[in-house]
């Protein structure tokens, strides 16, 4: 128990500051998968049919590739893109990207490759009669797209959604292997330093424990709130 | 963009599919088999097993598939008392480290899936079996669970292609299957987009078989 006290005998807060970092790379992860989906759901909505296949594309190869893979590339490939384009200016020297970044933007598009299918989904759901009567009711373009239909998507897509936070938590995991100093990272050093694994991967599977429960609870108490008055 | 390293790396990376295939098969068969235990011990009255059961779905279900991979990789090995036993013939290779974790995940999501298959089933079926004569038993192996099979069919396809992008994780315990040979290929050549294609195109390809292979039983199993 002394290895996990606060203070700088113990990883306590190393394993606590461990913690935010995994929330924090998790939101930002998820707000950008979500504000990412947008436009392939709009393009799955489309009517033609390139701007459907590629939004089709994207969304089978980042869901039928393993979410290791995806960081392998974007890790290793944004540094080498970034050496490339600094190589034309004269500069040589190796450039390392920041990983709470590439690891962000790798888990966002997992994450905006499934919400695209969640979102798409929800808005499939609203009855089509909504828009006619709507139109009937002289509400058009933007104000029905605020007023009736994305309340509505929000609310079917919660549960979705819910599920999508949780992925993006368990994945923001695999970030570890590029260093980034978030739960499983803390506690892999945590352990190697210690010789006591055993106990960090149990706090580390704790903490996760704490986080998805937590968020279950949040999502759960959205869902029964906006679903007020449906079946 | 390097054609040639492509087409290189493709049939190296796929050296390693006997490897990922091994994991991916043995984890699911053994998981299919765990969970099936798991499901009769969350169905049954006693209140140990009942509690054993939902605490194990979602302990698993609450963690990623990492920490549990390195805790029964290391997390294990730290005792003494583990390295002396007999199970340390399974726990001392990473192969088995990787299949043992694997399973164990597989088969907490799997029971979910078994279990919603056998809630969807209406209960007057099994009430009006019996009033036919049949035995609980007869009435749960005819009745409630072709039904359950099909009703959970799409849900386990689901499953097995995670459990497939699963199976590049055991990697980073040093095993050697497909993503791990894309990893090497990617440290020695620094051309990870090109080894990201190649890797990329034998996983699609992989699920891709489920995919079809599923729907065809998918539609050998339903009614309509």
């Amino acid at each position: 128990m002394e290895l996990l006290s606060f203070g700088d005998t113990g990883w306590g807060d190393e394993m606590l500051r461990a913690c935010f970092m995994t929330l924090a790379v998790s939101l930002c992860a998820m707000a950008f998968g979500l504000v990412l989906a947008i436009p392939f759901v709009l393009m799955k909505l489309s009517q033609s049919w390139i701007l459907k296949t590629f939004a089709n594309f994207f969304t089978t190869i980042v869901r039928g590739i393993p979410e290791l893979l995806i960081i392998y590339l974007f890790f290793f490939g944004s540094s080498a893109a970034i050496m490339y384009v600094a190589s034309i200016f004269g500069y040589d020297g190796y450039i390392e990207i920041n990983a709470f970044l590439v690891g962000a933007f790798c888990v966002g598009i997992i994450c905006a490759a499934y919400s695209t299918e969640v979102l798409r989904g929800a808005v499939k759901a609203i009855p089509k009669g909504q828009i006619e009567a709507s139109h009937a009711f002289g509400i058009r373009g933007t104000r029905m797209l605020f007023g009736v239909m994305i309340p509505q998507t929000l609310r079917i897509a919660l549960p979705g959604i819910g599920n999508i936070w949780q992925l993006v938590l368990k994945d923001t995991a695999l970030i570890s292997v590029t260093g980034l100093v978030e739960i499983m990272r803390q506690a892999h050093v945590a352990s190697g330093s210690t010789r006591n694994p055993f106990l960090f991967l149990v706090t580390a599977a704790i903490l996760y424990l704490i986080l998805t429960t937590i968020s279950n609870k949040f999502f759960q108490k959205a869902e029964t709130k906006y679903s007020k008055g449906f079946v | 963009m390097n054609f040639n390293l492509i087409y290189e790396s493709f049939f190296q990376i796929l050296k390693g599919l006997g490897t990922s295939l091994e994991i991916i098969f043995l984890s699911l068969i053994l998981g299919l088999m765990l969970s099936i235990f798991i499901v009769i011990m969350r169905l049954s009255k006693n209140m140990a097993l009942n509690t054993f059961s939902r605490s194990f779905v979602f302990i698993i279900r609450g963690t990623p598939l990492l920490v549990q991979i390195y805790f029964i990789y290391y997390g294990l090995a730290q005792f003494p008392a583990v390295r002396d036993s007999i199970v340390w013939i399974v726990l001392k290779e990473p192969f088995w480290c990787g299949v043992l974790a694997l399973t164990i995940n597989t088969a907490a999501y799997t029971s979910e899936i078994i279990r919603s298959g056998l809630n969807s089933i209406i209960k007057g079926q099994i009430e009006s079996a019996t009033a036919f004569g049949m035995t609980k038993f007869m009435a749960f192996k005819r009745i409630l669970l072709p039904q359950a099979i099909r009703q959970s069919i799409p849900a386990y396809s689901n499953e097995i292609i995670l459990m497939i992008k699963a199976s590049s994780l055991v990697s980073i315990i040093t095993i050697m299957e497909m993503t791990g040979i894309a990893r090497k290929i990617i440290s020695k050549t620094f051309a990870p987009i090109e080894v990201f294609i190649a890797a990329g195109i034998i996983y699609l390809l992989l699920n891709y078989l489920v995919t079809e292979i599923f729907k065809k039983i998918e539609k050998k199993y339903s009614i309509v």
